[in-house]
């Protein structure tokens, strides 16, 4: 557990610029307000999908928008949880706690889109 | 009763319907179609706080982007970037796209609480914009939770103590396509845009207004380069100033008839008659004493050029040339079907805001009944009318009539809007065709019931006491011919004409 809305929370990954090269490497930012339990939720779902989808190749960076609100502006946030994929591109936005892993790997392009059902 | 606390929102109109303004510290809730001017509306009520009132706001706009919201002001003559420059107002964009949004679990609207929260500690604002917050419902699809997070912030809106107005689109069978009007049960006020006959006709009403009389009237407005400009319709030339100061006509014999005197000033004058009974040289010998005494003037034309009617006139003695290169006489000729009434409206408020005349020639108004039915007419002059009485400015109208109706009703059935209403009739008797004139009405002052014969000439406009002979009106030659034969009974009026 962390003790701080981490900020950025790190995960081990190949050095830096062999990381930026990498197309398919995942730059994830997970938008918060405070540490409550639905963020908590969010950020566990995300650890557990990243470790079993994307090993190594990607970066997690937690943004408290109490702590830092001028930072909703930029990515456009208004609902809470929001992860944002800035990488790779095209930028993505997923709503919500991750609770529903389907719907999260298909907004990460982590599964096709193909199985269009409610 | 405890009076509702009002924050005034500057907008022409609207302070005098909703007594004061808009509820303090709460959420206003403004609906209309597309196009209905709730945007508009909006931002001039943000603009007016942070520049007259002391009171900084925010705008979050989650339909347009700041760029094409700066752009579309600033050409309304409303541009925000000073006073966004100066902190004092703060426009944001909060964008909703649709198909970008992958839903993934349990959210609420956090997000926008904290934007819009450091948005107004930043710059402690007073007010606040939310136009339109139910795009919200076209991105995110949880409805309930939806509903639910809007009630949350209309709740925080009120502790954060500002006053709010919350834009909503025209629902079918409910105010909002949403239904805000259940959040949002201080103020409530609607705004439609219609066109009939081609003329397009922008009203406002207030819905519902908390604890507070309001009228319930619709209220004609429009938008021009000042912004929104509502008229209350109830106001009606029953507040305004009077004068007790009279001005020329231009026609000493005319003035002679009004008392000695001449007409009120701020009074409206109707001069109605047919083709040809010189309507127009009135109205122009009204515009040059003006001048003459110093006062700016503005003469609407709606039928004739600039060139024309300073030509014509120069026929009866009248040169209007030098007041117009002074700058004392401005002339706005244009076709009545170039606009509708609402556009004419509006262009004749802008020239009479910006040249402050004194004195208005309408001339004739009964053209404009090609652009609107009589009804509409009839209450675009009313505005009108009410627009010059605040002002007090003395304005003239003209109206064709045929002669047959000419002393029952004009065209438009305005007259009980004028102050002072002149009859110019064409008669033919013996071959010849011969005017007349005559005062109708004349609130306030002695006038003369006597119909007189209206000379125009090289030499100007005369009035002449009427010649009667044996039962009849002798005029024209007749009279002439009857005052050779009997010098003794030529009246005073007459021989001054002769001499």
């Amino acid at each position: 557990m962390k003790r701080k809305p981490a900020r950025t929370g790190r995960t081990p990954s190949p050095s830096r610029g062999k990381r930026r090269a990498a197309a398919d490497f995942y730059d994830l930012r997970l938008y918060v307000a405070g540490l409550n339990a639905r963020s908590l939720a969010a950020l566990t779902n995300l650890r557990r999908i990243c470790d079993e989808h994307l090993e190594g190749r990607y970066r997690i960076k937690v943004i408290d928008l109490i702590e830092r609100p001028k930072l909703g502006r930029g990515d456009q946030i208004l609902a809470l949880p929001t992860l944002v994929r800035k990488l790779p591109e095209p930028i993505r936005k997923l709503v919500g706690d991750l609770s529903d892993t389907d719907r999260a790997l298909v907004g990460l392009d982590l599964r096709p889109r193909t199985s269009r059902r409610s | 009763m405890q009076r509702v606390p009002k924050s005034p929102t500057g907008i022409q109109g609207l302070d005098e319907i909703t007594g004061g303004g808009l509820p303090r510290g709460r959420p206003t809730l403004v609906c209309g179609g597309p196009g209905c001017g709730k945007t508009i509306l909006a931002m001039e009520f943000l603009i007016n706080g942070a520049r007259d009132f002391g009171e900084p706001g925010v705008f979050l706009s989650f339909e347009e982007s700041i760029e094409d919201l700066t752009l579309n002001f600033a050409s309304l003559g409303l541009d925000p970037r000073p006073l966004s420059a100066r902190k004092k107002l703060w426009l944001e964009y909060v964008r909703v796209e649709p198909n970008e949004i992958q839903e993934t679990g349990t959210y609420d609207l956090e997000g926008l609480f904290i934007r819009l929260g450091h948005a107004i500690d930043t710059i402690g604002a007073k007010r606040v914009v939310l136009d339109t917050i139910e795009t919200l419902f076209s991105g995110l699809s949880d409805t309930r939770l939806l509903r639910a997070e809007l009630r949350r912030l209309l709740t925080w809106l009120r502790t954060k103590r500002v006053t709010a107005i919350v834009t909503g689109e025209r629902g079918d069978g409910q105010l909002t396509r949403h239904g805000l009007e259940e959040y949002i049960t201080d103020c409530v006020i609607m705004l439609d845009h219609r066109v009939e006959e081609q003329n397009a006709t922008r009203r406002l009403r207030v819905v519902k207004y908390r604890g507070s009389p309001h009228g319930a009237n619709e209220s004609p407005f429009f938008i021009d380069d000042a912004g929104i400009w509502v008229i209350p319709i109830a106001s009606l030339g029953l507040q305004h100033r009077v004068s007790p100061t009279r001005v020329s006509s231009g026609i000493p014999d005319l003035d002679a008839m009004l008392g000695g005197k001449g007409y009120f000033r701020g009074s409206s004058i109707l001069v109605s008659g047919g083709a040809g009974s010189g309507k127009t040289s009135v109205a122009g010998y009204f515009v040059d004493a003006a001048c003459r005494r110093g006062d700016s003037a503005l003469y609407f034309a709606f039928e004739e050029s600039t060139p024309q009617i300073s030509r014509n006139l120069h026929s009866i003695g009248l040169d209007l040339d030098p007041w117009l290169r002074k700058g004392l006489l401005h002339i706005h000729a244009e076709r009545p079907t170039t606009s509708g009434l609402e556009g004419h409206l509006s262009v004749m408020h802008r020239l009479m805001t910006e040249l402050q005349p004194r004195v208005v020639v309408v001339d004739p108004i009964s053209n404009l009944i090609t652009v609107g039915t009589s009804a509409e007419v009839r209450a675009m002059l009313a505005r009108l009318i009410d627009i010059m009485k605040v002002r007090l400015i003395t304005a003239l109208f003209t109206s064709l009539t045929s002669d047959d109706t000419a002393a029952g009703g004009t065209d438009v059935g305005i007259s009980s809007f004028m102050d002072t209403w002149l009859v110019l009739r064409n008669t033919q008797v013996n071959g010849e065709r011969t005017r007349s004139l005559d005062i109708l009405k004349s609130r306030g002052m002695p006038h003369s019931n006597q119909v007189r014969e209206f000379i125009l000439s090289g030499r100007g406009v005369r009035l002449l006491d009427v010649v009667r002979y044996e039962g009849r009106v002798l005029v024209g030659s007749a009279r002439a011919a009857h005052l050779e034969q009997a010098p003794a009974a030529e009246p005073r009026a007459a021989r001054r004409e002769r001499r």
